[in-house]
């Protein structure tokens, strides 16, 4: 019953965005003022944008514009329909923003822009803007909530001439019940992912379960190896034994992996490239020293810790307190 | 009497060149008054209790402000007389008052006509914030 009264919302959101699709193109929207210096000031100020063919004059006439010119990303901002917009007009964009409203889609953001610019714009300019609705996607589940993503692409007019087009993109949706997002939080505590333990590998785990660090060597020319495989790469044997490490090493790489998370891990979290004293490397978390404190050729110990099914092997400074 | 500052020229510019990372306080007053300049006036920009009310955790910055970062970014390292065809961002996690703005860029390739593509990703405290591409069409150069 409450599904189906869902599907009635969504088939009738569909309809009204098919009504304003096949409508077309709207009548061109002029824009409040022509292009001028003033307002491109205020924008070159705010996003700190120093070119100086934006806003000196001098310099923008010794350049290849040969006098001032608008920003190019400033298309949209000449039409944008301001504080108290006057929505008499045809505009599509704003035609389905009030039909999601009504249906409890109320929070927007935008999600894709795609501008092209045919030349740079010249103080005096008074240009305008079309719009056609190009598509209505959904109801989509996303982060923010579930939503609608409405597509448009628009076309700036300096008299007849087309200067610019976009292909714009908003997310409309309605905003989860309750608390708002909180994205300092921290992350819900996931388990963290394991390693996969093959033929090749299970002689490594059941060391690390017996605390015991195994490096794999050759039956037949004893070469130690690591990471494990089946076969000697030196002389070819397929008998693999191995040897228990004194667990002793130093840092021969590392990396400090800040982004993106990963279940059951607390960032910034440092990877390490260990040399061990037998002379194999392997790599391993280091734990027990802060990110900027880490230095190649830092001795370190092996220690181990167990993570559902499986002890697995970290690192931490050797001598340092357990 | 102000000297123009020197452009790269397309035979300088080598395809997969990595831009020097640029980063951008993100306080309210840069969000509020890149919103006002782009005559973007959505509440979320500028009203923190009504941002909030939405859904969000703070102001966060508009797309039209992304898109001329994106520019500024990409001009800032090519120069003044870089002529920009095009730009356009995709936005991820969204960028809040009080955040970081961390800024890097590639040039992609080179179209025939001498446009070069340039990758820009912008990265915030929350993660990806933007990804796009700045088409820019540079001086052929004096020979």
């Amino acid at each position: 019953m409450g599904v189906q009264v869902e599907r009635d919302a969504d088939a009738e959101i569909r309809a009204v965005a098919e009504r304003i699709r096949a409508a077309g193109e709207s009548g061109p929207r002029l824009a409040r003022d022509p292009v001028n210096q003033p307002m491109i000031n205020n924008w070159v100020e705010a996003l700190g944008d120093e070119n100086p063919v934006y806003a000196d004059e001098s310099a923008a006439t010794a350049s290849v514009h040969g006098g001032l010119v608008a920003p190019p990303a400033m298309a949209q901002v000449w039409t944008m329909p301001g504080l108290r917009p006057d929505f008499d007009t045809d505009d599509p964009l704003h035609a389905m923003m009030t039909a999601l409203d009504e249906r409890g889609f109320t929070s927007v953001v935008a999600t894709n822009s795609e501008q092209t610019y045919h030349r740079y714009l010249r103080h005096g300019e008074r240009i305008g803007v079309t719009t056609r609705l190009e598509s209505v996607v959904g109801p989509k589940r996303t982060g923010l909530g579930d939503g609608w993503f409405v597509t448009t692409r628009s076309t700036w007019y300096s008299g007849a001439e087309p200067v610019a087009e976009m292909m714009f993109r908003v997310l409309k949706f309605r905003p989860p019940q309750g608390e708002p997002a909180a994205p300092a939080a921290e992350p819900e505590p996931a388990p963290a992912i394991l390693p996969a333990i093959s033929r090749d590998t299970a002689y490594f785990w059941a060391g690390t379960a017996e605390r015991e660090l195994r490096i794999q060597r050759c039956g037949g020319c004893g070469l130690l190896r690591h990471p494990p495989g089946p076969m000697c790469p030196e002389c070819g044997a397929t008998s693999p034994t191995h040897l228990v490490a004194a667990g002793l090493g130093e840092v021969y790489s590392y990396v400090v992996h800040h982004h993106p998370p990963l279940p059951g891990k607390t960032l910034p979290l440092v990877i390490a490239l260990v040399e061990l004293d037998e002379g194999v490397r392997m790599l391993g978390e280091l734990h027990g020293v802060e990110p900027d404190r880490v230095e190649i050729g830092l001795r370190v110990q092996v220690d181990y810790r167990a993570e559902g099914e499986i002890t697995t092997p970290f690192w931490r400074p050797a001598g340092g307190a357990a | 009497m102000t000297t123009l500052p020197r452009t790269r020229t397309a035979p300088e510019v080598r395809v997969g060149e990595s831009l020097p990372e640029v980063r951008i306080e993100m306080t309210p007053t840069f969000i509020v008054s890149s919103a006002l300049a782009t005559r973007d006036f959505q509440d979320v920009h500028h009203d923190r209790d009504r941002a909030q009310a939405g859904g969000s955790a703070d102001i966060f910055v508009n797309i039209l402000t992304s898109t001329g970062l994106a520019q500024r970014y990409v001009t800032d390292w090519a120069g003044p007389e870089a002529l920009v065809r095009g730009v356009s961002v995709r936005l991820g996690a969204p960028c809040y008052a009080h955040d970081t703005l961390a800024l890097f860029g590639q040039v992609l390739s080179r179209a025939d006509d001498g446009e070069f593509e340039v990758e820009v990703l912008g990265r915030n405290g929350l993660g990806e914030h933007l990804r796009g591409t700045v088409r820019v069409a540079l001086p052929e150069g004096a020979s």
